[in-house]
C-alpha cells in the first residue's frame, strides 16, 4: 500500500473513535509539554547564568599573567610547566609576541590603578582603567548614554552606571536599578579631575624611578549601562580612559614595587595582558600557545566550566523527569492501538481477505501512532511553552515582591521545539511496534468467523 | 482431557477446471469453509498441497499469499464483510489499494464494477443504509474490481430472502459464463447447489462423500 493511502487510512480510522483517539493525543502532549517546560526551564536558567559572563564580553579575550607573579588565577598550572623563576617576564617583547600569535587580534597591557577624581572639588575613590578603542563596538557597551572615545588619545571618560549615580549623590543600592537614562545627562560634558602617579625612570639604573604626581582633566562622554569590567581582574573598574592614553601616562601600578627587586631594564613589565582572539571558537588554541610561552593564561571558558558540566546534568535531570510522562503516554498509545485492534479484528479480517499484506496492516498502525505522536507532539510543545511563560511570569511577581528585577529564566530555542516534535514522533513509533506486530499476525479466518 | 484434533479438511483431493462452478455441499462443521478458506489462501494446509495455476499455496510465504489474494481470487460472504466506516464506493476501492492502483484511476475501476452487478446510484452512501442484496452486489463488485480468475462464495444467500437470493445468484451465474471465471460456491442448500451448479461435492467430518456432475442442472438446461 503506498504511504499517503496508509495515512489517509489511518486519519480515517483516528477520526472514527474521536474521543479515544483525543484523549491518547492530550497525554502525548501532556508529556511532550512537561518535557518541553522542564528543558526551556534549564536552558533558561542557564542563559540566565551565562548572561552575564556574555555580556562582559571577554568570551573572545584571554587573559595573560606571568608565572613570576605568584598570584595565577587558576592554581593547577602552576603545577606543571616551567619554575616561576625560569619563566619569562610579561614585558613588551612578550606582548608582541602574543600579538603575533595566529588568531590574536590584539593584545594589550591591563593597566589599572585606584585614585581620585573630583567632579566640583568634591573627591570620590575609585579604580580606573585603559580601554582598547576595538572595545567600542563590543556588548559591554550596550545601552550606553553618550558615545564612545573620540580618538585613541582624547582626554574622555566613561563612566560606569554605579559610579556616576555615586557622584551624583545617589545610593547605588536598593530594590531599583540605576537607570543610565537618569543619570547619564547631567554628567555628560561635565569635567572630571583625575590624580595619577607617572613612573620615571631616573636614567641611573634600570630599577630606579622617580615617582611624579600630575592632574588630568577628563571629560565626560558615556555613562555604560553595562559592567565591561566584570570579569577582567580582581578589583572591577568603574571608570575608563582611552588605552593609548593610559599607557602615555607611564601610571604606577601595583606590581611595580614588587618588580623592583628584579627590573633589569628601564621598560615596563606588565602584570597583566589582555589578548583578544578572532572567535570564542579560537580562544583554546590561542591558549594552549601562550602557556607553551611560559605564560600562564584564564579566560571565560575556562570559569564556565564547571558550569556548563553542572548545567549538562541538570538538563539532563530534567530531561529524564520530563520523558517520565511522555513514557506513559507511549503506554496509552499502547493501549489504544490494541483496544483498536480488538474493536477492528473483523476490518482487519477484511482487509487481508480482500490482498492486504502483513506489511500493509503494520503500515497503517503505524501511520496511526505516528500521526497520534506528531499531532500530540505539536500541541505539547505549544502547551510546554505557555506552561514556560506561565512559571516565567509567575517567578517574575515573586522576584518583583523580593524587590529583584525581573529576569528570563525560560527559553525555547528553536532545536528544542524540533527535537520535542522529533521525539514525540519517535517514541509514538516505537509504542507502535507491539500493536502493529500483533495486528499484522492476526489470522484472517480467525477474524473473519462468523459471529 | 487434553487437546482433541479436528481434521477439518481430511485426505480430500479435487481437481477444479477453469471456468468451473462448483458447489460445496454439506452440513456445517463438514469442512466445506475450511477448504475454502485453503483455496482462498486465508488459510494454509498442515499437510497436503493447494495448486492454483500451477502454483502450490502451501509452499507460498505471507506476503505471496496476500499477493496471491489480491490479484487471483475474489471472496464474497455470507454477511457481507464490508467496512461499515466506509462508503460503498470506497468499500469497492479499497483492494485497489493494497494493489497501488493509481488513486485517480480507482475511482473509474470501481464505479465500472458496480455498474456490472447493476448498482448505479447510492455511491456515497454507507453500507448500512443498503438492503441486503445491495450490500452483497457491493461485496461481489469488490471481489471483481482486480479481475481475479476465481470468485469464492461462502453461503451467498445465506442472508438474503429468496428473491434478492436468486437475483445474487444469478449475477454469479452471469459472471461464470460472461468472464469465464472459476467459481467455488460453499452452500448447504443443496437445492440451490443444484439450479446453478456445475459439479456438487458433499463434504462431512472433513471428508469427501461424493463428487459428481450436477444431472439436475443438466437437465433442465437441455428442457430450455
Amino acid at each position: 500500500m503506498k504511504l499517503y493511502d496508509s495515512i489517509e487510512l489511518a486519519g480515517r480510522n483516528l477520526r472514527e473513535s474521536v474521543l479515544r483517539n483525543s484523549l491518547t493525543t492530550v497525554g502525548i502532549s501532556v508529556g511532550v509539554a512537561s518535557l518541553v517546560a522542564m528543558l526551556s526551564l534549564g536552558i533558561g536558567l542557564q542563559q540566565l547564568a551565562s548572561k552575564r559572563l556574555q555580556r562582559s564580553g571577554l568570551f573572545d579575550s584571554i587573559v595573560v599573567t606571568s608565572r613570576r607573579d605568584l598570584r595565577s588565577f587558576n592554581r593547577e598550572q602552576e603545577e606543571n610547566g616551567p619554575a616561576p623563576a625560569e619563566s619569562p617576564e610579561l614585558n613588551e617583547a612578550a606582548r608582541s609576541q602574543i600579538e603575533h600569535l595566529p588568531g590574536v587580534v590584539e593584545a594589550y597591557p591591563d593597566l589599572r590603578f585606584i585614585t581620585e577624581l573630583r567632579l566640583d572639588d568634591k573627591p570620590h575613590l575609585t579604580m580606573v582603567s585603559g580601554m582598547p578603542m576595538s572595545e567600542k563596538d563590543s556588548d559591554s557597551f550596550e545601552g550606553m548614554k553618550g558615545k564612545f572615545f573620540s580618538s585613541a588619545n582624547a582626554h574622555e571618560v566613561i563612566l560606569q552606571k554605579s559610579f556616576a549615580a555615586e557622584l551624583l549623590g545617589k545610593s547605588s543600592r536598593g530594590p531599583n536599578e540605576i537607570s543610565v537614562a537618569e543619570v547619564g545627562p547631567p554628567l555628560l560634558g561635565k569635567q572630571l579631575v583625575m590624580r595619577y602617579s607617572e613612573r620615571q625612570s631616573t636614567g641611573q639604573d634600570a630599577a630606579s624611578y622617580s615617582v611624579i604626581s600630575h592632574e588630568l582633566p577628563l571629560t565626560i562622554v558615556g555613562v555604560t549601562d553595562l559592567d565591561p569590567d566584570s570579569m577582567r581582574g580582581a578589583a572591577r573598574a568603574r571608570v575608563f580612559i582611552p588605552q593609548k592614553l593610559m599607557e602615555s601616562m607611564h601610571p604606577m601600578q601595583a606590581y611595580d614595587m614588587r618588580n623592583s627587586n628584579s627590573a633589569t631594564s628601564n621598560q615596563p613589565i606588565y602584570g597583566t595582558v589582555i589578548a583578544r582572539v578572532s572567535g570564542a571558537g579560537k580562544v583554546e588554541i590561542v591558549e594552549q600557545a601562550i602557556k607553551k610561552i611560559g605564560f600562564n593564561t584564564f579566560s571565560i571558558l575556562d570559569a564556565t566550566k564547571s558550569m556548563r558540566r553542572f548545567f549538562a546534568i541538570l538538563d539532563l535531570f530534567l530531561g529524564i523527569f520530563g520523558s517520565l510522562a511522555l513514557t506513559v503516554a507511549s503506554i496509552g498509545i499502547i493501549n489504544t492501538l490494541v483496544m483498536a485492534i480488538l474493536e477492528r479484528r473483523r476490518e482487519i479480517g477484511i482487509m487481508k481477505a480482500v490482498g492486504a499484506s502483513d506489511s500493509d496492516v503494520r503500515g497503517l498502525f503505524f501511520a496511526e501512532a505516528g500521526a497520534m505522536g506528531l499531532l500530540g507532539g505539536v500541541c505539547g510543545t505549544i502547551l510546554g511553552w505557555i506552561i514556560g511563560r506561565v512559571i516565567n511570569f509567575g517567578t517574575n511577581i515573586y522576584l518583583g515582591r523580593q524587590g529583584f528585577p525581573p529576569e528570563n529564566i525560560w527559553s525555547v530555542p528553536v532545536w528544542l521545539v524540533a527535537g520535542a516534535l522529533g521525539f514525540a514522533f519517535l517514541v509514538s513509533l516505537l509504542s507502535g511496534i507491539y500493536p502493529a506486530a500483533r495486528a499484522a499476525k492476526l489470522d484472517p479466518v480467525q477474524a473473519l468467523r462468523y459471529e | 482431557m487434553g487437546t482433541t484434533i479436528i481434521r477439518a479438511v481430511d485426505g480430500i483431493s479435487i481437481e477444479i477446471e477453469t471456468g468451473e462452478f462448483i458447489a460445496l455441499l454439506g452440513t456445517s462443521g463438514s469442512g466445506k469453509s475450511s477448504l475454502l478458506n485453503l483455496l482462498a489462501g486465508l488459510d494454509s494446509p498442515s499437510a497436503g498441497q493447494v495448486i492454483v495455476n500451477g502454483q502450490n499455496l502451501a509452499a507460498l510465504s505471507r506476503e505471496e499469499l496476500a499477493k496471491y489474494r489480491r490479484h487471483t481470487v475474489g471472496m464474497v460472504f455470507q454477511s457481507f464483510n464490508l467496512i461499515p466506516s466506509m462508503t460503498v464506493l470506497e468499500n469497492v476501492e479499497l483492494p485497489l489499494r493494497f494493489a497501488e492502483v493509481d488513486r485517480a484511476k480507482r475511482g473509474e475501476l470501481a464505479r465500472a464494477a458496480l455498474e456490472r452487478v447493476g448498482l448505479v446510484g447510492r455511491l456515497e452512501h454507507r453500507p448500512v443504509e443498503l438492503s441486503g442484496g445491495e450490500q452483497q452486489r457491493v461485496a461481489l463488485a469488490r471481489a471483481l474490481i482486480n479481475q481475479p480468475t476465481i470468485l469464492l462464495a461462502d453461503e451467498p444467500t445465506g442472508n438474503l430472502d429468496s428473491r434478492t437470493g436468486t437475483e445474487v445468484m444469478n449475477l454469479i451465474r452471469q459472471l461464470n459464463e460472461s468472464l469465464q471465471m472459476t467459481v467455488v460456491l460453499v452452500t448447504h442448500e443443496r437445492a440451490l447447489a443444484e439450479r446453478y451448479a456445475d459439479r456438487l461435492i458433499f463434504l462431512a467430518d472433513g471428508k469427501l462423500i461424493s463428487d459428481q456432475p450436477n444431472t439436475t442442472r443438466a437437465a433442465s438446461e437441455a428442457k430450455a
